[in-house]
């Protein structure tokens, strides 16, 4: 992984010296609220309905195990003894002291980390494919382009107060794990008709109350030519953006209101003057960047050997058989699987792990998977590099600390925000709903009889949980001061990326678990051969759910 | 006189904000840009630009001004950032000023975006303006006071 050089830390250290003063004239009333409010959010704080939220940035998820160690250490002593992996691959947590965050801020920068622009209307954390570097069809590794585009947009001067926040993924991969298409732009990596490989670029992608899929606004751009032709955008989006309305603000809205030719026009304009400029790439720094992510020392294990001594413990112990399908992963070297840890346990807050479950798996990424974790956008953590021949005693242990739920990719696999028990924004609460429908579906051989299956669940329309594009979505609503719940149906955050269509009237709370075993059971009963839930609903569309829910509902 | 920093010193002229309701323009306000327009002959020498303004319109008027001023009507809305550097990056030599709503903690942003005069609304707290103005030895991308971006720092480094 990317190792800070004096100048990186020299970056991160004056921040944190920065954001030391900035608390201490705050603190002392020299700083206003207006003033303090963009300062703090750049630093991840936001005050919520409890405490202040920080959110801690883990670039394009990837963390060693000292700064796994180092994040246990933090939530143990500055926080309640839990952290949060969040949708975009950040780590959160929810009860820190404001004259405390300074610290924090120091005892991260000790293992190189941060913050910087997790939140507020700046370029956010850069998130990529949590099977990056190991996945079987990857195209290249796009950690190397995530860590160009972490240093390009931190503390970039001129995008620090944009119209809105802005969010950017990379996709390198044949299957996109990285939602691309929902995200103000998305680059995937992809080969030219001369086979060559640059980035294809979207734009104007994004959830939020209108989600919108991302538009082409480049096929293909030369890989050198990378940062100028994102800075070129940034132009065009910090000066013409909309900043009368923050509901509109978004770079989406932007380019619905110019059309995306003339937005691309807008670009090509402003590129025009930074094109090959300082700011275009050298061989010497992709060299470098690439120079941190080479493969780690990989014993030369016989792949069909292993393959069937796994296959032999599967069939022995059946309950490791179903994870060892469901929550691990092929990797492109042989004898070796990723390993997906599922933080979607019933009964605790999906994508919630506490200081001694961080502990344990520093410790089992140092015995396994060469010191190296993983956080992923379904709010799970990965080992990426597990030979199989230990993936035995990797579940046992992972067994013992309640982290080995096999559904990985199913019902239970839920994605959920913090919602009304830690949000002021919610109009309801998100996490006793994913309870309420992991309780009522506990049954795995009923679950992985369903098939994959994501259901995502936001408190309110800013759609933290992404509910837009669950193949079910459940948002929280406010009916008249009572929580209510809109269901949608068909989203997909795949490169078929669709946005869910919406059922139909909203349910109470309680109701849910029985509308969603309702629409499970008309999916059973509508299924041809093994189609999943999505390939259903795209053949029969929306019309006998509804009926069958709402006859119910009568 | 309200005071102002330029070349890292605290100072003080007698240039005023634009007043955009006048047609003509009162001694010591900068002029709008509409103003500037109007006025025959690039006689002016100064301009104030607001959020909205095309700052393509002084491409070709640059070397007739000798002072630029770029308003903050508040400090959220970041377009003159972008202005700044497409004037300097348009080859504007003259003084860049920051006015307006823009907080000390901003400074550090604006200086490299290619401002060299700040002239805060409020000039209160001038010295903090200035203490806040070089949080940073060290920055990533290229900008206009730094105009090699940190790798091909690093690389003449590694030689
Ligand atoms: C509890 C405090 C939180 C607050 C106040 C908050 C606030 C917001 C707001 C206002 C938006 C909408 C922004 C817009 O559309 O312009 C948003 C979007 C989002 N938030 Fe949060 N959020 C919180 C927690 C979280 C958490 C815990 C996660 C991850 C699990 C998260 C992930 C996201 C994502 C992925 C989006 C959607 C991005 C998009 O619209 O493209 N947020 N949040
Ligand atoms: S979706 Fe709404 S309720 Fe959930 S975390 Fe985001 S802002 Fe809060």
């Amino acid at each position: 992984m990317y190792i800070y050089d004096q100048y990186d830390q020299r970056i991160v250290d004056e921040r944190v010296a920065q954001f030391r003063d900035q608390t201490r004239r705050y603190l002392a009333g020299e700083l206003s609220d207006a003033e303090f409010l963009p300062l703090r959010l750049q630093n991840g704080l936001y005050v919520q309905r409890l405490a202040p939220m920080l959110r801690i940035a883990v670039p394009y998820g990837l963390l060693s195990s000292a700064q796994v160690r180092k994040l246990a250490h933090i939530t143990r002593h500055y926080d309640k003894g839990y952290a949060h992996v969040s949708t975009r691959q950040n780590i959160q947590l929810n009860w820190p002291v404001l004259e405390e965050v300074p610290d924090i801020l120091a005892e991260l920068a000790s293992v190189q980390m941060h913050a910087i622009q997790t939140s507020g209307n700046c370029i956010r954390n850069t998130t990529t494919d949590q099977f990056a570097g190991v996945a079987a069809d990857e195209r290249e590794d796009p950690r190397p382009w995530c860590e160009i585009i972490r240093q390009w947009s931190t503390l970039h001067p001129e995008f620090a107060f944009l119209p809105r926040k802005f969010k950017i993924a990379v996709c390198a991969s044949e299957q996109d794990r990285a939602a691309i298409h929902a995200h103000d732009i998305g680059v995937e990596l992809l080969p030219n008709a001369a086979g060559e490989l640059g980035f294809k670029v979207l734009v104007g992608g994004g959830l939020g109350r209108t989600p919108v899929i991302g538009s082409v606004v480049c096929e293909w751009l030369e890989k050198r030519h990378l940062l100028t032709y994102l800075e070129a955008i940034l132009r065009v989006y910090n000066q013409h953006g909309r900043r009368d309305n923050k509901y509109k603000a978004r770079i989406k809205i932007l380019v619905k209101a110019m059309g995306v030719e003339a937005f691309r026009d807008a670009v090509e304009a402003e590129w025009a003057q930074l094109r090959d400029g300082p700011s275009t790439l050298t061989e010497d720094e992709v060299a470098r960047a690439k120079s941190f992510f080479t493969s780690p020392p990989y014993a030369d294990i016989d792949g069909k050997d292993a393959g069937e001594a796994l296959a032999a413990r599967a069939a022995a112990d059946p309950i490791f058989g179903n994870w060892l399908t469901r929550n691990t992963h092929p990797h492109r070297v042989p004898g070796y699987r990723a390993v997906t840890i599922s933080l979607k346990a019933t009964g605790i807050a999906p994508g919630d792990i506490t200081d001694r479950q961080l502990d344990l798996l520093a410790d089992l990424a140092d015995s396994y998977s060469f010191g190296e974790l993983r956080t992923t956008h379904q709010q799970n953590m990965v080992l990426a590099d597990v030979e199989e021949t230990a993936l035995y005693s990797l579940w046992q242990r992972l067994q013992k600390a309640g982290l080995a739920t096999a559904n990985i990719g199913y019902l239970t696999d839920l994605i959920c925000c913090p919602g009304g028990d830690y949000c002021s924004l919610a109009n309801a609460k998100s996490i006793p709903v994913a309870e309420a429908i992991q309780a009522r579906f506990e049954d795995l051989d009923y679950l992985y009889d369903l098939g994959p299956l994501e259901l995502n669940i936001s408190g309110c329309m800013n759609a933290c949980g992404h509910h837009h594009i669950g193949h079910i979505g459940i948002l929280g609503v406010d009916k008249k001061g009572a929580e209510f719940y809109q269901v949608s149906l068909g989203g997909s955050q795949s490169k078929d990326a669709a946005i869910g269509k919406i059922l139909g009237p909203s349910f109470s709370q309680d109701a849910i678990p029985d509308v969603v075993e309702n629409l499970l059971a008309t999916f059973v009963s509508l299924r041809q051969g093994d189609e999943t839930f999505l390939q259903t609903y795209n053949r029969v569309g929306i019309e006998p759910f509804k009926e069958r829910v709402y006859a119910k509902a009568d | 006189m309200p005071k102002l920093i330029k070349q890292d010193t605290i100072c003080s002229d007698d240039w005023l904000a634009a007043d955009a309701a006048s047609d003509q323009v009162a001694q010591h306000h900068f002029p709008t840009l509409p103003q500037w327009r109007a006025a025959t002959g690039r006689t002016l020498r100064t301009v104030q630009l607001q959020p909205g303004d095309v700052v393509a319109e002084l491409a070709d008027a640059l070397d007739t001004l000798d002072i630029i001023a770029v308003d903050f009507p508040v400090l959220t809305d970041g377009r003159g950032f972008s202005y700044a550097r497409d004037l300097r990056e348009r080859g504007y030599r003259g003084e860049l000023r920051a006015t307006g709503h823009f907080m000390p903690d901003q400074v550090h942003y604006l200086r490299r975006c290619g401002f060299d005069a700040f002239q805060p609304a409020d000039d209160s707290r001038i010295e903090e303006y200035l203490r806040q103005s070089r949080v940073f030895s060290e920055q990533y991308q290229a900008s206009v006071d730094q105009p090699l971006p940190l790798f091909r720092r690093r690389e003449a480094q590694a030689g």
